[in-house]
């Protein structure tokens, strides 16, 4: 869909801005908002383009810059942390080749940390796009890039 | 003969433990041997540490399996379902067939996870099936006036199951008392804190709950909208939610003259969140409702008086709103009768860390923290000592071992210096080091904190400084001092409840542990042996049996020895990386 046509599915009110947005970077192929969208965002809301950067800035889902076709969150909190989500990242690193909030060049995934994912009764825990991943081990992470690779 | 039913939890946690192949597994052979039972979805009961789990109703009672992969599926359909003989080893739940995790079901008391895992949230029949809808029709059958549910819901003694505690009738009450052409009700679902999740399973579980409590709250204090404010971390509640509403409103339970009730309109949109914790606090969540950047702000005025679009709002919690159509359909005086004097009904609390039984449990207020994790989460994981338990989450504070008498209510909870909070339970145990969980949590906070308030913005920051350098051994002289003095000047200069509430991590473990913290700044040691700098690695010449996987695993050739020779660590080398430790598997890495 081109940013014209997801515009028009909102009305034209402030209130939409976040929607918005979620579904900009949720259509484009690299997951991210091109300056192109929030300049046309910024017109079909009538506001300035400096607040509608300021709020897809405010945000920490949002990304302004292009990121990969699976977007892995990483949740970086205590209860993750407490065990041993610290290893996840660096599991995640070595599988990948990258680091933390970077995107592997073929532009497949991008590795990113979160904050508490909800998930905490089965720490350390991900998220690729929508999907959920708990228990996480070097075994797991293998396994679960592996299967995603084959995309 | 009853047709025999099977129901598999489908929540995200269940989900991701591989749920959906169980499922599919079930359908798979129903269709292949043209088998005669029902299948159900439905979501988490709280056990998560058995998920997948899936119940079968039968005949003859009611058997909740865990941990049933699709292996164990065909198992199951082959001598229970087929052959009518139960597999005990299976069975983690069943009045038949006593388990070693009865237990955690043991002293619950469900009302806001009364239909989480027993109907399937995506189905409203159901939801009515369980006197679903049932509370606000009594309340139209019964001409209730919105003053004498509110009087219902201040009777009942329901607090805030948010964070505040505040009382939820009276709250009500105030937004009632505002009179303008236009009010909202929002539901908070924005949770963020680390370590609690029943939101998220409220939500999934059942979300018609969650409207119902809306519609009530509606129709009590005169406003038309209601707004779910919901984290996009939840994109499964999400869907549910959307489902309930559209379903709602097929219905006749959402939009006009509703109920039988002439001029009283009410109707729900969802709006996500963005990844931004501070948005769970009301005056940002508003903010960030109306598009803008999701900052809190001054108050008075309270959202009651002018809250989104400066209409009057009265804004609660997931939990809290599940419970009231409970409170009204059953009366206020059985939920009055639960709990302690000044924290009546039950809570949910969240169950993680280093728990055997990690998961959600609900218990009336006022037993004690080592009852739930004992007798409910079946105490310490892997045989370990319990040293102590985080409650209330980043705002929160640790309670000690020897304070877990405590009574969970609003009162005890908080004359130990921690919150009840959401109701997150992080259980530690003497492998954890207090600093450094006080640390992760402060870390948190300083990401989140959104910038407004200098001490929040920078305080936070400078804390987290110190608490870094004390727990890789260069703290100093005069640092437990300094946090005293930031915490306690962050807690003043700030406006919302994130800085207010920031240092109450590092402030309770310095309570309760200084000599933790003065064994890394004067000895630089860490007591529980968790700091990774502050540990020495040698090899146990007796255990070790030359296999070299640690000197393959070590990134800077810190360790010495041929193959099947006993090896050595060069300790001027070594980074302390821990690598050779997990490593190992004979054992031979010690930690001193
Ligand atoms: C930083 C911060 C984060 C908060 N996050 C949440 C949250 O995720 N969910 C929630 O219900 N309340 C949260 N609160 C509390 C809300 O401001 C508000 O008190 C609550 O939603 C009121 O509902 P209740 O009366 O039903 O508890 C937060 C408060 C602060 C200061
Ligand atoms: S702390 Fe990681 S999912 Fe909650």
């Amino acid at each position: 869909m081109s940013t014209k046509q997801i515009l028009e599915k909102f009305e034209p009110r402030r209130e939409n801005l976040l929607m918005i947005l979620h579904a900009l970077q949720d259509n484009h192929p690299q997951h991210y908002l091109t300056e192109e969208a929030l300049g046309e965002t910024a017109k079909h809301l009538k506001l300035t383009k400096s607040s509608v950067y300021g709020v897809a800035t405010y945000y920490s889902m949002f990304s302004l810059k292009p990121r990969g076709k699976f977007v892995i969150r990483v949740c970086v909190s205590a209860v993750c942390e407490l065990m041993k989500g610290q290893e996840v990242i660096g599991h995640l690193e070595n599988v990948l080749g990258i680091k933390s909030g970077e995107t592997t060049p073929c532009g497949t995934f991008t590795l990113e940390i979160a904050e508490c994912l909800g998930q905490c009764q089965e720490a350390p825990s991900m998220m690729i796009n929508e999907k959920v991943f708990n228990h996480l081990d070097e075994q797991k992470i293998r396994k679960v890039i592996t299967e995603y690779r084959k995309w | 003969m009853k047709k025999t039913t099977v129901i598999v939890g489908l929540g995200s946690c269940g989900i991701a433990a591989g749920a959906g192949k169980t499922f599919s597994e079930f359908q798979r052979i129903k269709g292949a041997d043209k088998l005669d039972f029902e299948l159900k979805k439905t979501s988490c009961v709280g056990m998560c540490f058995r998920e997948p789990l899936v119940e079968i109703i039968d005949d003859s009672g009611t058997y909740l399996y865990g941990q049933v992969d699709p292996a164990k599926a065909d198992e199951i359909i082959e001598k229970h379902i087929k052959n009518f003989s139960p597999i005990p080893e299976y069975i983690v739940h069943s009045e038949k067939f006593p388990s070693a995790d009865q237990s955690f079901f043991e002293g619950q008391v469900k009302i806001a996870l009364r239909n989480c895992g027993h109907m399937d949230p995506e189905n409203i029949d159901e939801y009515e099936s369980r006197n679903g809808y049932a509370a606000i029709r009594k309340i139209a059958d019964n001409y209730l006036k919105p003053d004498q549910v509110i009087q219902m819901v201040i009777d009942s003694g329901l607090r805030g199951r948010g964070g505040g505690g505040f009382s939820t009738g009276m709250k009500w009450k105030f937004a009632r008392n505002y009179d303008a052409p236009q009010k909202y009700v929002i539901c908070n679902a924005d949770e963020g804190d680390p370590g609690a999740f029943m939101d998220r399973s409220i939500l999934e579980g059942d979300p018609h709950g969650v409207l119902e409590g809306m519609i009530i709250c509606g129709y009590a204090i005169g406003a038309s909208e209601g707004y779910i404010y919901c984290r996009a971390e939840y994109p499964l509640a999400i869907k549910r939610l959307n489902i309930a509403i559209e379903q709602a409103r097929q219905k006749g339970y959402l939009g006009k003259n509703l109920f039988g009730i002439e001029h009283f309109n009410f109707d729900i949109k969802i709006k996500e969140g963005a990844g931004a914790f501070v948005c769970g606090e009301e005056t940002a969540l508003i903010a960030s409702i109306e598009g803008r950047r999701g900052m809190p702000r001054r108050r008075p005025p309270f959202p009651a008086q002018s809250g989104l679009w400066n209409s009057p709002t009265n804004i609660n919690n997931v939990e809290t709103f599940v419970n009231i159509p409970w409170i009204i359909f059953t009366g206020p005086q059985a939920y009055a009768a639960m709990g302690t004097e000044k924290s009546k009904g039950t809570k949910v609390f969240a169950l993680t860390g280093k728990i055997k039984h990690g998961g959600l449990v609900e218990v009336p207020m006022g037993i004690s923290i080592k009852d739930i994790i004992y007798n409910l989460g079946g105490g310490i994981a892997g045989g370990k000592k319990f040293k102590a338990v985080q409650l209330g989450g980043p705002s929160g504070g640790c309670v000690p071992e020897y304070l877990s008498h405590t009574q969970v209510d609003y009162d005890s909870v908080n004359a130990t210096g921690a919150i009840m909070g959401s109701g997150g339970m992080v259980v530690m145990d003497e492998t954890t080091c207090v600093v450094d969980i006080a640390r992760f949590f402060l870390d948190f906070t300083q990401k989140e904190s959104c910038g407004k308030c200098t001490f929040c913005r920078i305080g936070t920051k400078r804390m987290l400084e110190i608490l870094t350098r004390i727990t890789e051994g260069e703290g100093h002289e005069g640092d437990i001092e300094l946090l005293e003095e930031l915490a306690h000047n962050i807690k003043d200069g700030s406006l919302c409840g994130l800085g207010q509430t920031a240092p109450n991590p590092v402030l309770t473990t310095i309570k309760y542990f200084r000599n933790e913290y003065e064994a890394h700044i004067r000895d630089k040691k860490c007591p529980a042996l968790s700091c990774k700098k502050l540990l020495t690695y040698t090899v146990d010449q007796e255990k070790c049996t030359g296999c070299m996987s640690c000197t393959k695993g070590c990134t800077v050739d810190a360790i010495e020895g041929g193959k099947r020779e006993p090896h050595f660590i060069l300790q001027d080398i070594c980074i302390k990386c821990g690598a050779c430790y997990t490593k190992c598997k004979f054992g031979a890495i010690q930690l001193s």
